[in-house]
């Protein structure tokens, strides 16, 4: 694709779409026709669909390229297109209100993009628009210049670790099925990205399809597969619609499929929907759901490398991880081990979100302080409000406090804090999250997604779940804390598999730095940051209602009464705690206690 | 119906069968597995029924009862959670009545399901009405968006 002197790029990933992103692209579309822009430098003009950039929050986001000169801007409806046709593109002057704040360039300083280096910038339909920034370079290298061997070799020394959870070495995962004995090989990528708060395979697919599909023909050249499958959330319809696209352009362009840039090498790839089970994340339970059954884990050795897919070896690898191959492959082993620590190498996204200013993906060096990452990146907490916690590696992660806000983020340094790494999901909690319902929604989470197979998991986390429930309730017994310790203990110790071992994490994070609520939800029968209905009442206060009847209207109940212009009350016995009239109130005459 | 099931039983043998796809595709042409369906398959393929009812019911994506005109999908994930989408879920119901324990109403014009996460966090708290994502959603506006449908 030629591009020219006028370009202009929409994010047009779930976000962007969310905010209305396709009716800028045709808003654009539609206006550099009429002002006949297209019709004087035609050929240089385009529109592009591009994935996410990261700060979904600020959507629709536009860049507006003139000869080379970049300008972004936020928050873009598509009534408001016309003015940067005419004011930008036309007459050069760009539509300063409207254009990116300081904030967005602070968000992305301090991040290093080498899986997102590409998202945002090509066009995920267009398999051109990915080559042109030096796409398929990498494969035709290992190709053409290096054995399998030298392949793996390489990915050893970049210290690439697994980015779906557990951060095993990638380059010896393939050395173990390229020994392995069994014909065929498979390379399934892992893209059932369950965790609640982690968004980022979805965006690399959205965002940048190919750099999966490079990572996993060089995997798959490296341990000598034929076959491969990505096994998709269905949750996740634009990525899958994305890679179907994207698979079609690769085989076409003979990137993929039979005797791979005539090369003699065949792989071709299969996508699997996943039909929605948490579990299937981990590795030996997706390849049971591939196999077409339920999707429950079995016990390991043999490992999926040794006995996989249909008995025979089997890699599988996240998104993310193998959306990082390609880039090692063109700079080098070294390059990539610049970034991180001596143990955790490389980059990591991380999916940044809650009450955060700047939530969005972002991707950062393993090993930057977490700081950093909350304050620098994402712009401190929303509504100036105090920094609580920041939960980190989903329901099998835990909490950070903000007093450790200076620990490094890396494999290491979060596993002795008590949480994980993870998927990379981040979800920064204020004073007025409650770390008994965190701990309390993560059980439900984990509880729900428990496959049944093993005793302590299924049955215990059932109770571990009943015990916060009733502590949530008001119905808190003393001796709960010490009986959630020991059954979390229990469950994490005779679980067959990570769902199962990991589901106490939250329970037992929050217990280690938050056990003084958890104190007074059972003992005070109090719930400090106001988050617990039953603990709860609301009431007006008289001297602030000035009776605009705001909270009537919306209360779901009807349980608000009064005249208007007069203060009103709130009939207790209706009240159903939903909080929307505290949310409502514009007078801050609610109060919540 | 009959038509459709043949229709998807070709397309099973072209792919070398897996019962998961299979049900995939029922579920895409009836939006729910009716159980003739389910014992036509058991029949044809000689699979019992309950291999058919363990996948299904193993997986959320299965349903065994019909589901509404409309599907409204709320975002239960973290983000979501935190910025209230318990809130959001529990105006629908009672907007919709749909009785508790039920996802349904009685009309059968809406179906309100909770989504583990749809990863479109930085939006949170997203519902997803008749696949379609609002990001950011206030009981305000949620209903609003409701009514326009009902």
């Amino acid at each position: 694709m030629q591009e020219g002197n006028i370009v202009v790029k929409v994010c047009m990933g779930t976000g962007g779409i969310a905010a209305g992103g396709t009716a800028v692209v045709s808003a654009f579309r539609e206006e550099l026709e009429t002002a006949g822009v297209s019709a004087s430098v035609e050929k240089n003009c385009t529109v592009h669909n591009v994935g996410c950039r990261g700060f979904c929050a600020r959507d629709v986001l536009v860049d507006v390229i003139v000869d080379g000169e970049k300008t972004t801007y936020e928050y873009i409806k598509s009534d408001m297109v016309s003015r940067i046709v005419e004011e930008h593109i036309l007459q050069g002057r760009p539509v300063e209100e409207w254009v990116v704040k300081d904030d967005y360039h602070t968000f992305h300083e301090k991040q290093v993009k080498v899986v997102l280096s590409d998202c945002g910038e090509v066009d995920p339909e267009d398999i051109e628009s990915y080559v042109n920034r030096g796409g398929y370079a990498a494969l035709s290298k290992v190709l053409t210049t290096m054995t399998p061997e030298e392949t793996i070799g390489l990915i050893k020394a970049s210290g690439l670790r697994g980015r779906g959870g557990a951060g095993f070495p990638a380059g010896l995962k393939w050395e173990f099925a390229r020994k392995a004995v069994g014909e065929p090989k498979y390379l399934i990528c892992n893209a059932d990205e369950g965790d609640p708060g982690a968004f980022m395979d979805r965006s690399i697919i959205e965002g940048n399809p190919h750099s999966v599909i490079e990572g996993m023909v060089i995997g798959a050249y490296a341990i000598g597969a034929s076959k491969g499958y990505v096994y998709i959330r269905a949750e996740y319809p634009l990525a899958v619609e994305r890679l179907k696209i994207a698979l079609d352009q690769a085989r076409r362009k003979g990137v993929l499929g039979d005797d791979i840039e005539g090369r003699g090498f065949d792989f071709d790839i299969k996508i699997k929907l996943g039909a929605g089970a948490f579990v299937c994340g981990e590795e030996t339970a997706l390849i049971a759901s591939i196999e077409g059954n339920r999707g429950m884990p079995r016990a390991k050795p043999p490992f999926p490398a040794q006995k996989g897919l249909w008995g025979k070896p089997t890699v599988i690898n996240n998104v993310e991880t193998l959306a990082n191959v390609a880039y090692i492959v063109r700079n080098g082993a070294d390059w990539f081990a610049q970034f991180g620590t001596e143990k955790s190498k490389g980059t990591k996204v991380f999916a940044l979100t809650g009450k955060v200013k700047n939530s969005g993906l972002i991707e950062v060096p393993l090993g930057i302080s977490l700081r950093e990452i909350i304050y620098d990146i994402g712009g401190g907490i929303e509504g100036g409000r105090e920094l609580k916690a920041v939960q980190t590696g989903g329901p099998s992660g835990g909490c950070i406090t903000a007093g450790m806000i200076d620990i490094a983020v890396d494999y290491e340094s979060l596993a002795k804090a008590g949480s994980i790494v993870g998927s990379g999901g981040m979800v920064v909690m204020d004073e007025t999250d409650c770390m008994v319902n965190i701990a309390k929604y993560f059980l439900e989470f984990t509880q729900a997604e428990s496959c049944g197979k093993c005793v302590p998991c299924r049955i215990g986390t059932k109770r571990l779940l009943e015990i916060l429930e009733r502590i949530t309730d008001g119905r808190g017994r003393p001796g709960d804390v010490e009986l959630l310790e020991k059954l979390s203990n229990d469950v994490r110790s005779a679980s067959l598999c990570g769902l199962g071992q990991t589901a106490p994490n939250p329970v037992l994070s929050t217990l280690r730095y938050f056990r003084d609520e958890y104190e007074a939800h059972i003992h005070e029968k109090r719930c400090p940051a106001g988050v617990c209905k039953n603990l709860l009442t609301y009431s007006i206060l008289e001297e602030f209602c000035k009776g605009c009847t705001m909270c009537a209207r919306v209360c779901p109940a009807g349980a608000i009464v009064g005249e208007k212009k007069k203060p009103h009350k709130i009939i207790e016995e209706i009240c159903v705690k939903c909080g929307a009239c505290f949310e409502t109130c514009k007078f801050k005459a609610i109060k919540k206690g | 119906m009959q038509e459709t099931l043949e229709k998807i039983l070709r397309t099973y043998h072209e792919n070398e069968g897996n019962v998961i796809s299979l049900l995939q595709e029922i579920e895409e042409s009836f939006g729910y597995l009716p159980e003739e369906a389910i014992n036509w398959f058991s029949e044809q393929l000689d699979i019992p029924p309950s291999r058919f009812y363990g996948i299904a019911t193993f997986y959320s994506q299965f349903h065994l009862k019909p589901r509404g005109e409309n599907i409204i999908t709320a975002c239960c994930g973290t983000a979501c959670h935190v910025k209230g989408s318990e809130r959001l879920i529990n105006s629908l119901m009672r907007e919709l009545q749909i009785p508790s324990g039920e996802d349904t109403s009685e009309d059968r014009k809406f179906t309100v399901e909770k989504v583990n996460c749809v990863g479109a966090c930085s939006i949170a708290p997203v519902v997803i009405i008749n696949k379609e994502v609002h990001g950011k959603m206030t009981a305000d506006r949620l209903m609003k968006e409701i009514r326009k449908i009902k």
